[in-house]
């Protein structure tokens, strides 16, 4: 992976330094916090319900085992033992003091990781396939072009000021696995008639309180134009986007009130003049990047042993049927390591945890890890001989969880536990519904299920794309959540539809449960998923099952 | 029509911990709900909050939320400030546990 040049290092740590001045000076009263705050927020530090949050970018995901130990070495000094993996590939730490959060920033600068451009109206923290380099199904790795993207918007000085914050998500596969129609530009790697790589670029996708699925605005874009391309995109939005409303001021609103038609030929024109402007030094650079994403020395050995072991062993072959991915080298296996045990909160890791699994991917994963926007932790390369002392391993450790891609596998952001912003939990409704489903044996029965939470409409916890999306609200002083159903994050994505009135705290659990058993009763064999379910029959049984005694519910 | 006014409490983040913190009748910061002053008068509740925000080196994000009196002092009435003053649900971090 990609390792900081000095120039990395030193911009990183000028910035760590400024910072700690900054922090000195609202200590000592030189600046306010109306002056603070925009610095603050510069650097990922917010402030939340409890205390400070300080946002750490992973980008793309990737991490290597030194950062890993070393988040785990925050979380236990500076934090109450513990980090949060975020839905953007990011990792929060909830508890830091103020004046411990410089020595926290040269902590990450030390292994090459920063908190630059986690807040604010600029180029967010790029998020990719969290498979990237591994998949079976990939075109190319994605990641050399995240890495581009980093370099390229991080203090770009055209873009530190944007109407509204802007993310990218890029992946190398046709299957999508980084949400990349609900992004601000989606970038999806396809072949060309020639069977060159490039990329379908889809701009104005986001959720929130007005989801979007994004819009095709290039079929395909040859990787050597994809700077040029991404910057015209974010020229035009700089200039058109909405600075008068901050609701109406993300791009697919731009994109929304433009027409797509009118800001495809913006982008194209836009394009065609700064194209010429690139003189191929992009292009030496990412092939500088791409040589650093060089694939590990795979080892040609046996399998043979894991298929007797999963023979033999229930609980490795429940844990290998639901977290094992397909690699592309068929000796290889891509892990995912559950951080959904149930009843726990989802994306959390403890900091012993998080040294263990730099151990593991030294030990059996070739040195590489990956955050998903689901929330766990990857393992990308893992050989499958090694896979049984690895399940072994985590099991120990409370990572043996085996629900990846199951009705517990939940996403749920901070909610109203952490978040200043949020209108509800959702935290310990994840919890509810992970535990009530484990003890009653039916997930693997339930089969492949996506639920999301979010604690506002700001929809962190993508609930508008998850197969059943829970919103929660503030209903005249009571916590109150929405149901929407049949929404999709992947190539095929689609927003919710909301299934009706909202539901009290302790009524969600029971509500989610009429949904399933109403699943099960009309699915026509154990192999059809719930979303092939809903899209084959509708809301239709599925409100039937929410409001049996429709008419004597109170609208929400 | 004026509605009748809730009695509220000024509350606020710490400068360095960012931990919940609530004014005092005796101008202290107190970091339980239970110890502040809960204000019946509207115009007292401006005074004391400006009296606060004044505070800029001890404290941030000023402001008053709606209270009631309880057996043990000014108890929170909407559930967000419920949970500023215990801490969050999923572990006995926060008020709930450095309180105790």
């Amino acid at each position: 992976m990609y390792d900081y040049s000095d120039f990395d290092d030193a911009f990183v740590r000028t910035r760590v330094a400024q910072f700690a001045g900054q922090v000195a000076r609202r200590l000592d009263g030189s600046l306010t916090e109306e002056e603070f705050r925009p610095l603050r927020l510069m650097n990922g530090l917010y402030l939340q319900l409890h205390a400070y949050m300080l946002r750490v970018a992973i980008p793309y995901g990737t991490l290597n085992p030194r950062q890993m130990r070393q988040l785990g070495l925050i979380a236990d000094r500076w934090d109450k033992g513990y980090g949060h993996f975020t839905t953007r590939q990011n990792i929060q730490f909830n508890w830091p003091k103020l004046e411990d959060v410089p020595a926290i920033l040269s902590a990450l600068a030390d292994v090459g990781m920063h908190a630059i451009q986690t807040s604010g109206n600029c180029v967010r923290n790029v998020t990719a396939d969290h498979f990237a380099g591994a998949a079976a199904d990939e075109i190319e790795d994605p990641r050399p072009v995240a890495e581009l993207l980093r370099q390229w918007s991080t203090d770009h000085p055209e873009f530190q000021f944007l109407p509204r914050k802007f993310k990218i998500a890029i992946t190398g596969s046709p299957n999508d696995r980084a949400v990349t129609r609900a992004h601000d530009i989606g970038l999806r790697m396809v072949r060309d008639a020639a069977g060159e790589p490039g990329f379908e670029v889809i701009v104005g996708g986001g959720l929130g309180r007005t989801p979007m699925i994004g819009h095709k605005v290039r079929e395909f874009l040859p990787k050597a134009d994809l700077l040029p391309y991404v910057e015209a995109i974010l020229s035009v939005y700089n200039m058109l986007g909405r600075r008068d409303n901050k609701y109406k001021a993300r791009i697919k609103i731009t994109v929304h009130e433009t027409g797509v038609e009118e800001m495809t030929r913006l982008i194209e024109d836009r394009f065609a003049q700064i194209r010429p402007q690139f003189g191929g030094h992009d292009q030496a650079l990412l092939a500088e990047i791409e040589a650093a994403f060089a694939p590990p020395a795979f080892r040609d050995a046996p399998t043979g042993a894991c298929d007797a072991f999963r023979a033999a062993d229930p609980v490795f072959r429940a844990w290998a049927d639901t977290n094992l991915a397909l690699h592309r080298n068929p000796q290889y296996a891509i892990v995912t390591v559950s951080l959904k045990a149930h009843g726990e909160t989802p994306g959390d890791a403890t900091g012993d945890q998080m040294r263990l699994l730099a151990d593991l991917a030294e030990r059996y994963g070739h040195s590489e890890l990956r955050i998903s926007h689901e929330q766990n932790v990857i393992l990308p390369h893992v050989h499958k001989s090694d896979l049984p002392a690895l399940h072994a391993a985590l099991a120990q450790a409370g990572l043996g969880t085996a629900n990846v891609g199951l009705i517990s596998d939940i996403i749920a952001c901070p909610g109203m536990d952490y978040c200043a912003l949020a209108t509800a939990r959702s935290i310990p409704v994840a919890q509810d519904i992970a535990r009530h489903f484990d003890a009653l044996k039916l997930e693997h029965d339930i089969g492949p299920l996506k639920i999301k939470i979010s604690g506002c409409i700001n929809a962190c916890g993508h609930h508008h794309v998850g197969h059943i999306g829970i919103l929660g609200l503030d209903r005249a002083g009571v916590e109150s959540y929405q149901i929407t159903l049949g929404g999709d994050g992947s190539e095929t994505a689609v927003i919710g539809e909301r299934a009706g009135p909202g539901f009290a705290c302790d009524q969600i659990l029971p509500a989610i449960e009429r949904i399933i058993t109403a699943y099960l009763a009309i699915r026509q064999s154990p192999h059809e998923t719930f979303l092939e379910t809903f899209r084959r029959t509708g809301m239709g049984p599925f409100k039937a099952a929410l409001y049996p005694d429709e008419g004597a519910q109170d609208a929400a | 029509m004026k509605g009748r006014f809730t009695p509220k409490v000024v509350t606020a983040n710490d400068l360095r911990l960012g931990d919940v913190v609530y004014l005092t009748a005796d101008d202290r910061w107190s970091r339980l709900h239970r110890e502040a002053e809960l204000i019946a008068d509207e115009a007292e509740a401006q005074r004391r909050l400006h009296f606060a925000a004044a505070q800029k080196l001890t404290v941030v994000g000023v402001c008053l939320a709606d209270a009631k009196a309880g057996p043990h002092g000014p108890e929170p009435v909407h559930f967000r400030e419920a949970f500023r003053a215990r801490g969050p649900s999923n572990y006995p971090h926060g008020k709930q546990a450095d309180l105790t």
